[in-house]
């Protein structure tokens, strides 16, 4: 992987490199093999071999069924068509999420609360973990589905699927009638570490090609069969009728071979990635006087690393590390938009001047040791010097 | 495209000259508050010349972005020779003018440094007041 000389990457939980074997696994199918997939000559039926293909390999990661999977645009897509398609399919009821869910979980579940669902965020604790107790405290026959995200994408906090899965499951059998469903966004863990859709019972579940170095433009959900999901598009009745429109061939091929990759890599890389992180963790924490971990310190993702820097504010941190070449990330309201905090670390109970100064670091497939080195030389320094600037040395 | 931050910002930035302690100040301003993150501090002193006084001396101190600490750095210069009289009209457009400009939602990093600048000010007389009564 050729990168610009001296520039490292620390942001693999933005997005990723498309790995190039990815790339050349896509280039027949913009211009040679360029058929539509519902077409019946030969063209159609070579580009609908490949999405079966690629549907196959997408499964055997998650241990779905191939007819189980439907391939969207991004993962914004495909959570919004589990939390309004479950919700539409039963026309009314209640909706419970994490208080820690992507934004676009969150701002999906805001919408459908205007249209008169009813929305429930369960709490978590210090470490971002879910408290399996509020879940079975809220959960209730009016209850259409649950959504947990797997992995956090801003601390890393692995949440106890399975179990959730478990409460759900034990839920259901002694209610027959009403059966409640079990979504996942997956984003940040498929592929990364070992998920199975029916050890964990689950309906649904959400992935997206670009966080484990696929292209852009390709995600996926996993629909248990016999799960009533209401579609958010009609048209030509591609993907079962429920994400009817012409599928974008390239990228899932290319999200079908980072699959392979990924199955055939992941032990090894989780080893090598889970190294790095506690050599930035415990060297920050040793280097940075009134620094701090946030989320969960095992039982997080192989490649995240987000801690807190009292006295410094965050994207000041950020701008410090690009100027010297490093892009990073943080939960800071100073970086965002709306001006607002990040949700995930509010909800683990910190101030809002304690996410003021938090930074995120996520690591991939083209981290270095050296790397790692540079970043524990140079951010010492950074937080040093913005303390002094801050008044607080 | 312009970049997020423009260039004369970046290097405000990434190479403050005004930030530190005036220990012995003669008024202390601050603005912003620990929820909406940024803190900003400034500090003046004053000296007394025939016929006027002006700021001598004038540094900041901010826990913030690198909006808040490239505006604290510009109001500092905008302010130093000038009269706390003259220095009163200095306004956050002054602040924005000498870093070309500020992304939209960062706007409110300039009002901030007018707001500490105005609140030394009112500090100042109130403390000149105090000393006078002591007289």
């Amino acid at each position: 992987m050729k990168k610009e000389k001296s520039k490292i990457y620390f942001d693999y939980a933005a997005t990723t490199p498309v790995d190039p074997l990815v790339l050349k696994s896509m280039t027949p199918y913009f211009s040679k093999k360029f058929g539509n997939t519902v077409s019946f000559h030969s063209f159609g039926q070579e580009a609908k071999q490949a999405l079966e293909e690629s549907r196959e390999r997408v499964a055997e990661v998650i241990f779905a069924k191939p007819e189980e999977i439907i391939f969207t645009s991004s993962a914004t897509e495909s959570n919004n068509l589990a939390l309004k398609g479950a919700a539409f399919s039963r026309k009314k009821g209640k909706i419970i999420i994490s208080s820690i869910e992507h934004s676009c979980i969150i701002e999906t579940a805001k919408w459908l609360e205007s249209q008169g669902f009813e929305v429930v965020k369960l709490k978590v604790d210090k470490y971002g973990r879910l408290i399996l107790e509020d879940l079975q405290r809220k959960i209730d026959k009016k209850t259409i589905l649950v959504s947990i995200i797997h992995a956090s994408n801003e601390i890393g906090t692995i949440q106890p699927i399975k179990k959730v899965g478990q409460l759900i499951k034990k839920f259901n059998n002694k209610n027959p009638e009403s059966k409640i469903y079990f979504h996942t966004d997956a984003v940040q863990s498929f592929g990364k570490i070992p998920i199975n859709v029916n050890e964990m019972n689950l309906d649904l579940l959400t992935a997206s090609s670009h966080k484990m170095y696929g292209p852009k433009g390709a995600a996926l959900l996993f629909i248990r069969n016999n799960t009533k999901i209401t579609p958010l598009f009609h048209g030509g009745g591609q993907e079962l009728g429920l994400r009817p429109s012409t599928v974008n061939l390239p990228a899932i091929v290319g999200f079908g071979r980072a699959c392979l990759i990924a199955e055939k890599n992941s032990i090894k890389e989780n080893a090598r990635l889970i190294k790095l992180r506690d050599k930035l963790i415990s060297g920050i924490l040793k280097k940075i006087p009134n620094s701090h971990l946030n989320g969960h310190l095992s039982e997080r993702l192989p490649n995240n690393a987000n801690f807190r820097f009292d006295f410094v504010e965050g994207e000041s941190i950020v701008l410090q590390l690009d100027l010297m070449g490093i892009a990073a990330s943080t939960g800071s309201a100073c970086s965002s938009n709306k001006l607002e905090p990040s949700h995930v670390l509010l909800a683990t109970g910190l101030k809002h001047e304690q996410v003021h100064g938090s930074l995120r670091l996520t690591l991939g497939k083209w981290t270095e040791e050296k790397e790692v080195n540079y970043l524990l030389k140079v951010l010492p320094e950074i937080i040093k010097n913005l303390r002094k600037i801050s008044g607080n040395r | 495209m312009e970049p997020y931050y423009s260039k004369k910002l970046i290097k405000r930035f990434s190479n403050p000259k005004n930030f530190g302690l005036i220990k012995d100040a003669d008024a202390v301003g601050s603005a912003g508050n620990p929820k909406c993150g940024d803190i900003m501090k400034l500090y003046i002193k004053t000296e007394k010349k025939p016929k006027k006084e002006v700021i001598k001396n004038v540094k900041f101190h901010t826990l913030g972005c690198a909006a808040a600490i490239a505006t604290s750095d510009v109001i500092c210069d905008l302010i130093k020779g000038k009269t706390l009289k003259e220095a009163a009209k200095v306004s956050y457009k002054d602040v924005m003018s000498e870093l070309d400009y500020l992304p939209a939602v960062k706007k409110h990093c300039s009002f901030l440094a007018e707001q500490a600048l105005k609140d030394a000010i009112k500090n100042y007389s109130k403390n000149e007041g105090k000393k006078s009564k002591k007289k």
